[in-house]
């Protein structure tokens, strides 16, 4: 089974029934993959500020959420992280495409790269990097934790992983 | 009339029901007239009542009401086709459109001016929007909980706000018991 598919079923295992997502071409096998699985509800979003609101309610609903996007919308959702996500103590995985890292071809890119991981230590957001197609055997355990601990959580894949497991 | 006032003579009917409150003074004089645990107040986060509304009542059965205003519409317009395409016959969105961002001074908005958010709603794709004087919300919002449809409600009113105290509650606590609530009823 494709590591893409084995991190959806660890979505399901840890009960992750509402997605929402906003593309990058990096993510474009797991959201195809997710948009066909009918254990899980995918709720495109125009804006992931908006996406973690949808999150939000769906949390508030009983179902566990998750957003998946790339690391450029880090910037768009820094005051829903702050005053939604964090201030309400509600839990929220954000699978995170890390554009901008070696293997990447658009320059422009690079410039939010540099950034993304500062920022999110500012944030005080749990972060993980998945590099190795190995590093997403931890994305369960991952999972877990961020339910546990009723924070917004971060996991960058980059492009050496996407490129890795394809 | 102007929000206070349609919200004065809505609350018999939404009490009971399950409401995300737009951020700023609309959340503080629903708490001050009607505080319930059934309210999720915005202390924050300008613009994603809807979203947030949405997001739940796509994720239980209980009719959702989503109390927002022109100028957080306005701030997250993409809230509009993700609603049209992703129907929720329990959610409500009552937006009380009075041409100004009341909470920062009545500082007017465009809605005010050319733009009709009712046809940007049906633009989008929703189905079953309505646009109505403030006098005529009550009666309006009450046949949408009766109808089991979505619906959009642009409810033209006056700019202006009451004295209000700010929440003094925990926003863990509004959150906890909101989900209290709701896991009961589900």
């Amino acid at each position: 089974m494709s590591i893409t598919q084995n991190m959806l079923n660890a979505m399901v295992q840890n009960n992750i029934e509402f997605v929402t997502t906003v593309p990058c071409k990096q993510l474009s096998g797991i959201i195809e993959l997710l948009e066909k699985d009918e254990r899980i509800l995918h709720v495109p979003s125009n804006k992931e500020d908006e996406g973690m609101g949808l999150c939000a309610g769906a949390y508030m609903g009983g179902k566990r959420p998750c957003i998946i996007m790339q690391n450029t919308a880090i910037g768009v959702t820094i005051n829903t992280l702050v005053t939604l996500i964090q201030y309400y103590r509600m839990p929220l995985p954000i699978l995170i495409s890390y554009r901008g890292e070696v293997g990447e071809k658009v320059q422009c890119q690079v410039e939010m790269a540099v950034h993304t991981k500062a920022l999110l230590e500012q944030l005080k957001i749990p972060t993980y990097h998945f590099h190795e197609p190995k590093d997403a055997n931890e994305f369960d355990g991952i999972l877990n934790h961020t339910f546990m601990a009723k924070k917004p959580v971060a996991i960058l894949t980059d492009a050496n992983f996407w490129s890795s497991i394809s | 009339m102007i929000r206070a006032d349609i919200l004065k003579e809505i609350i018999p009917i939404i009490s009971d029901k399950l409401v995300v409150s737009n951020i700023g003074l609309p959340s503080q004089e629903l708490h001050m007239l009607d505080d319930q645990p059934t309210n999720f107040y915005m202390l924050g986060t300008m613009g994603l009542a809807s979203s947030i509304g949405l997001g739940l009542a796509l994720s239980q059965k209980e009719t959702v009401i989503a109390i927002d205003g022109d100028g957080s519409v306005l701030t997250n317009f993409g809230t509009l086709p993700t609603i049209a395409n992703n129907v929720a016959n329990n959610f409500i969105l009552l937006i009380i459109d009075n041409g100004s961002y009341g909470s920062t001074g009545d500082q007017p908005t465009y809605t005010g001016g050319k733009t009709s958010l009712a046809k940007v709603a049906e633009a989008c794709g929703c189905d079953n929007v309505v646009e109505c004087q403030a006098s005529e919300t009550k009666e309006i919002l009450e046949a949408a909980i009766q109808g089991k449809k979505m619906t959009i409600i642009v409810s033209k009113c006056q700019s202006g706000n009451i004295p209000v105290p700010v929440i003094d509650i925990d926003p863990a606590v509004i959150r906890y018991r909101f989900m209290e609530e709701i896991k009961a009823r589900n």
